[in-house]
């Protein structure tokens, strides 16, 4: 009896369940759906459009989406595309033409971006950054190599308080972590060392880990973290373009010799001085 | 026509049911013949039995991952299951039906939780409060094991539920005529009837701690080291698979595919297990 009840039970609440799924989900589909396809009529119906594929730094990207955005308001018959991916595929897809433009944040182009043409359109500096706790705010290169590398295992010996120091650095492949290690010489990652995935990723590692040290992309240091000067200079524009900060590296776009006149066209608007004053004004360094 | 129908609907259902089959084969025909080749070219023992992982130098060793999924999957089923196992029967035992009503679907949600708020929430509050507390730098093999002993917690109280419910009443009160306790009368009757139902959401749990990614790339550290503690942070096979794949090329991607080789036969194999546990003790009773 209280079995057959139980299951009966069991069964309407399940019914009950179904009818409250489906009446959710179909408007809320249907309409998805209709967007979508008055999207596609809207696209479609349009001009024929010139379109223009960027691949690659992740570094980069966010920087060339908002110069892209200007760019595509500024002439309507373009679109321009901006994918990440790493600078690896960037030269990659580069060189099989799956993009145009390939972005790739590395200290030099690897022998394969031979047959490449190449520009450079912004620098980007490499931050060293602890926690605003920290009372460590200048660092020698030498220093950065003994930390990241672990020899330099405790704050104690860089002047900081007494207390193991937590590395932070970026996965293998990085071209964040290779330019970093490339600049500074001779580091042989520590074996204890945090890995992160991003710039965001180590930002808030850092922020979270008063002991902790980690690097990234110049423009991407916010008040939740500190800044470590390195031999006195803090990588600002004035110091990257007088040489005295050596965590610098060059942000390349490389493309085939045949590229469309509208890749040109757009290579030549990156470089353009209203282009280079925005990716200034977002924390990068201008290219000359 | 009606016959016609019917064959039709077993006819296309059939199709939607191998189709899962045929997803699986080809996911592991994929993974296999992009990872296999590569590990035969530097060896099977170096690739499994070498801690050392640096891909820009041609090491690629992945023991220490192997030590880290297992262990912290083992930590998370040791923080899991007891709570989740307690969780099912207290909710279908003890507590009157309109509460369990409430909690059940409440339960049910935190399934539905993504695992980045599970990661970010591990990031925020659990390794601080470790490195406050045990010290190391908070993100780590202990951070991962608790997150995703809570991240399973759903799975095995929701589907261990279920299968206590679906023990028939009669158990119950025929221990309870014989003069049994009620606590005797669950330990004794309901569980054990329960039983295959509640491994099988134990195996479910497994595989989603020992499968879930996201989660454990934030708080886990992602060091590539043999934790000696459980403060010390560690890399699991999946997260080793997500953090590199973007920037892989030419051996270390194939290095990330031979890395899914493993996780896919190490799945198996405890998958395996569990089934040969479940059966051996079906077969017993």
């Amino acid at each position: 009896m209280s079995t057959g009840r139980a299951v009966h039970n069991y069964r309407m609440q399940t019914n009950a369940l179904h009818l409250r799924f489906s009446f959710f989900c179909f408007p809320f589909l249907r309409s998805l759906l209709a967007a979508f396809l008055a999207a596609g009529l809207v696209a479609g119906c349009g001009r024929p459009r010139e379109s223009l594929t960027l691949a690659g730094s992740t570094a980069f990207q966010p920087f060339a989406e908002k110069l892209a955005d200007e760019y595509m308001n500024r002439n309507p018959g373009v679109v321009v595309t901006i994918q990440g991916g790493g600078s690896a595929l960037g030269i990659q897809s580069a060189l099989s033409g799956t993009a145009q433009i390939g972005m790739a944040d590395l200290v030099k182009l690897p022998p394969e971006a031979d047959g490449l043409r190449h520009v450079i359109v912004a620098r980007d500096g490499i931050a060293v950054v602890v926690h605003p706790d920290n009372p460590v705010t200048n660092l020698t290169l030498v220093q950065v190599r003994g930390l990241f590398s672990g020899t330099l295992r405790n704050w104690r010996e860089v002047g900081g308080a007494d207390h193991a120091v937590a590395v932070v650095s970026r996965e293998a492949g990085s071209g964040t972590r290779s330019s970093f290690e490339e600049i500074v010489g001779g580091v042989d990652l520590s074996g204890d060392a945090l890995i992160q995935d991003s710039n965001g990723a180590i930002r808030e590692t850092v922020a979270n880990d008063a002991h902790a040290v980690g690097y990234l992309s110049h423009g991407l240091v916010n008040s939740r973290i500190k800044l470590v000067t390195i031999d006195g200079a803090s990588g600002t524009e004035a110091d990257i373009l007088a040489g005295r900060y050596a965590l610098v590296r060059p942000i390349f776009l490389v493309h085939r010799d045949t590229l469309s006149p509208a890749g040109k066209a757009f290579l030549d608007y990156l470089l353009s001085p209203p282009a280079q004053a925005m990716l200034a004004a977002s924390g990068l360094i201008r290219a000359k | 026509m009606k016959i016609n129908a019917e064959r039709l609907a077993s006819g296309l259902l059939s199709v939607v049911a191998f189709s899962a089959l045929a997803s699986l084969l080809l996911i592991a025909l994929f993974i296999f013949r992009e990872g296999l080749p590569f590990m035969l070219k530097i060896g099977l023992c170096d690739f499994l039995f070498s801690p050392v992982w640096n891909p820009a130098v041609g090491q690629f060793g992945i023991a220490a991952m192997i030590v880290a999924s297992l262990g912290v999957t083992l930590g998370a089923m040791l923080i899991g299951v007891p709570l989740g196992i307690a969780g099912a029967i207290f909710m279908n035992e003890f507590l009157p039906v309109p509460v369990t009503r409430v909690i059940k679907p409440a339960i049910e949600l935190l399934a539905g939780i993504p695992s980045v708020v599970f990661g970010f929430l591990g990031v925020m509050v659990l390794a601080p409060l470790i490195r406050a507390h045990l010290g190391g730098p908070g993100l780590s093999f202990l951070a991962a094991a608790v997150i995703l002993g809570i991240m399973i917690l759903p799975t095995i109280i929701s589907i261990s539920t279920d299968a206590l419910a679906a023990v028939p009443p009669a158990y119950r009160e025929g221990a309870l005529a014989l003069g049994a306790t009620r606590w005797q009368s669950v330990y004794r009757v309901t569980i054990k009837a329960a039983r295959s139902g509640i491994l099988a959401s134990l195996i479910l749990a497994m595989g989603r701690a020992l499968g879930e990614t996201m989660a454990v790339i934030m708080v886990a550290g992602n060091t590539v080291k043999i934790p000696r503690a459980v403060t010390d942070p560690v890399r699991t096979l999946t997260a080793n698979i997500a953090l590199e794949m973007s920037n892989a090329t030419g051996m270390a991607r194939e290095a990330l595919f031979a890395t899914g080789v493993v996780l896919f036969v190490v799945i198996m194999i405890l998958n395996g297990v569990a089934l040969s546990v479940i059966k051996g003790r079906g077969d017993r009773r």
